[in-house]
């Protein structure tokens, strides 16, 4: 199971447009652990052309997509990367959905 | 004490119950119109939510732009199609904004009124030449290969043509030129529109050169795209090498821009790789670096065509803000084509009522918020008035852009909300009070169903040819389709 799915399984809003096929960058996830970061295999070089794309890339960055999950990875954080700067007003909290 | 907030939430709480909920229409069902309509359905609870489009078919660009041979690309509707479907929201396709249906018509039947209609037209160059025949737009050829009912006559002549040249080295680029190049059996088996592959099949163009003001460390391509049309069977790649020594400049942008420096590597590597001699009936893609367009040139056994672009050499020279922009040196030289294709860019349409920036080709806004067109003092905000996608931003970006844009959008309606700006206790007609005036027009209007239907026949028909789909690509079979 990816990333991407164990969100979607979860309710958590993590887009995925091209529905894991390499084709768009809204799955974007930050792996918030250098450690973990570096037990990942690296991006392909189709990968690495849709992380070109991302908003908000970071040096931690993958696609969650193309992370597979594995006892290895038992622990592992992942930050969705803030999409708007500004979205409190007077207090007001969006409704997790 | 029950705070603003407190009691605001209440309310919209109270008015889940239907009694009088937030009528939004957003115009324009690509991209920047489903994630608005998403994000709106998700954030107000009882909202109604109209997506209308001059088509019968959704999606905008997802369907008409988007290149047959990038299926993966497309996959984003079954998510746009989800949204379709809510019970809140209405997909009404064939209804016109400024024909159908006025700008201030709809501004009266609904709360909020977001456009996204995208960016319809081009930049010209407004250089000597350019309404030759044989010269057309970038988006006019995608259209034309993607089935868009108004494109389906274009006929562009692929069979007198020997040589294209593409101006511009963006995505949209780079896809005209790996459609006029790519082997057809490759194509035969995508949702390419029938026509084109035809045409495509009987193509004499031997030579297509993609043109830039610019160097290799500018191009505006994007390393998948690039990679792609590198590794088109039996392809030659000519890339001068002279024009891969950077300036220190150079040096400094690829430093600080990942996507500049992977294209700059995958430029740089395809002109070293020095593969077998031309062989005879391969084509050829030539990138050719720091050239602006002069002028064009009418051929003289063809009166009418274009025969020549008159190109100048540039270099470049930092602007004020330090960006490296082509400055013209004088020199100059011709590449001898029968056909040209313009990609520097799309350009917005202005309708009545709304307004607009034409230098910049966009609505003028705050964060979504249009801006009145005021007599000079601070801005003046047009209520009830949004806009998101190319129309908010200018033509750039990709797909998912369009994410962050509409959620900045939708946002800015949420805090108008909250402040009261947007008379949420009005009565405002909405869906039905559209229906009424187009069935009034006799406008017909195409549900969600009825796009499900023609996309039925497509898939059906394309099952027939070993494609995914084969596209209705006239007014006429469309319109018959969707009520079958």
């Amino acid at each position: 199971m990816s990333m991407l799915e164990a969100a979607h399984e979860n309710d958590i809003e993590l887009e995925g447009a091209c529905e894991g096929s390499l084709a768009c960058s809204t799955c974007h996830v930050i792996v918030m652990d250098m450690q973990y970061y570096n037990k990942l295999e690296d991006p392909t070089d189709e990968e690495n052309d849709m992380l070109d794309l991302a908003f908000g890339l970071t040096d931690t960055s993958r696609l969650g997509c193309q992370v597979i999950a594995t006892p290895e990875l038992d622990g592992i954080r992942l930050a969705i990367p803030a999409a708007t700067r500004n979205f409190a007003v007077d207090g007001y909290v969006p409704k997790p959905h | 004490m029950a705070t603003l907030g407190a009691v605001t939430r209440f309310l919209r709480r109270f008015s889940a119950l239907s009694i009088n909920p937030l009528r939004v229409c957003i115009v324009g069902s690509g991209p920047a119109g489903f994630y608005t309509a998403e994000k709106v359905l998700k954030t107000q609870e009882a909202a109604q939510v109209d997506v209308i489009d001059r088509l019968p078919t959704p999606f905008g660009l997802v369907r008409s732009g988007v290149a047959p041979d990038h299926p993966e690309t497309k996959i984003v509707v079954n998510q746009f199609s989800r949204v379709a479907r809510h019970e809140r929201c209405s997909f009404l396709g064939n209804i016109t904004l400024g024909s159908a249906i006025s700008l201030p018509e709809l501004r009266e039947l609904y709360h909020v009124v977001v456009l996204a209609y995208g960016a319809e037209s081009d930049r010209t160059l407004g250089i000597p030449g350019e309404d030759l025949s044989g010269i057309h737009s970038a988006r006019e050829f995608v259209w034309w290969y993607n089935g868009h009912p108004d494109y389906k006559n274009m006929d562009p002549d692929l069979i007198n043509t020997h040589t294209a040249v593409i101006l511009g080295q963006g995505n949209v680029a780079l896809d005209v030129a790996r459609i006029l190049l790519r082997p057809t059996e490759e194509l035969a088996t995508t949702d390419i529109a029938e026509h084109a592959l035809t045409a495509l099949r009987r193509s004499s163009i031997r030579k297509v050169y993609l043109v830039g003001r610019r160097g290799p460390a500018q191009a505006a391509c994007t390393a998948k795209e690039l990679r792609e049309i590198l590794g088109i069977k039996d392809l030659h790649i000519h890339i001068q090498e002279s024009d891969l020594l950077k300036s220190p400049a150079d040096e400094e942008e690829l430093k600080n821009n990942r996507i500049h420096r992977r294209v700059y590597e995958l430029l740089s590597k395809a002109a070293t790789t020095k593969a077998s001699l031309p062989v005879g009936d391969h084509r050829e893609l030539h990138f050719t670096f720091f050239r602006k367009p002069d002028r064009f040139l009418e051929s003289e056994d063809r009166p009418g065509h274009v025969s020549r672009v008159h190109l100048e050499k540039t270099c470049l020279k930092g602007d004020e803000s330090g960006k490296q922009i082509a400055v013209g040196t004088g020199e100059f030289e011709d590449l001898k084509c029968e056909m040209v294709l313009k990609s520097i860019g799309y350009k917005s349409v202005p309708v009545d009522g709304l307004p607009f920036d034409h230098r910049r080709g966009v609505v003028p806004n705050v964060r979504g918020r249009v801006i009145s067109e005021s007599s000079g003092d601070s801005a003046a905000l047009e209520p009830g008035l949004y806009v998101c996608g190319w129309l908010k931003r200018g033509p750039t970006g990709i797909i998912g852009t369009n994410l962050q844009c509409a959620e900045e959008t939708v946002s800015s309606i949420s805090e108008d909300l909250e402040k009261g700006l947007l008379q949420p206790s009005a009565q405002k007609p909405g869906r039905d009070g559209l229906l009424q005036l187009l069935d009034d027009r006799n406008v017909r209007v195409v549900p969600f169903s009825g796009w499900e239907r023609i996309d039925s026949e497509e898939r059906r028909f394309g099952s027939l040819r070993n494609k995914p789909r084969e596209k209705l690509a006239s007014w006429d079979e469309l319109l018959k389709a969707c009520s079958d």
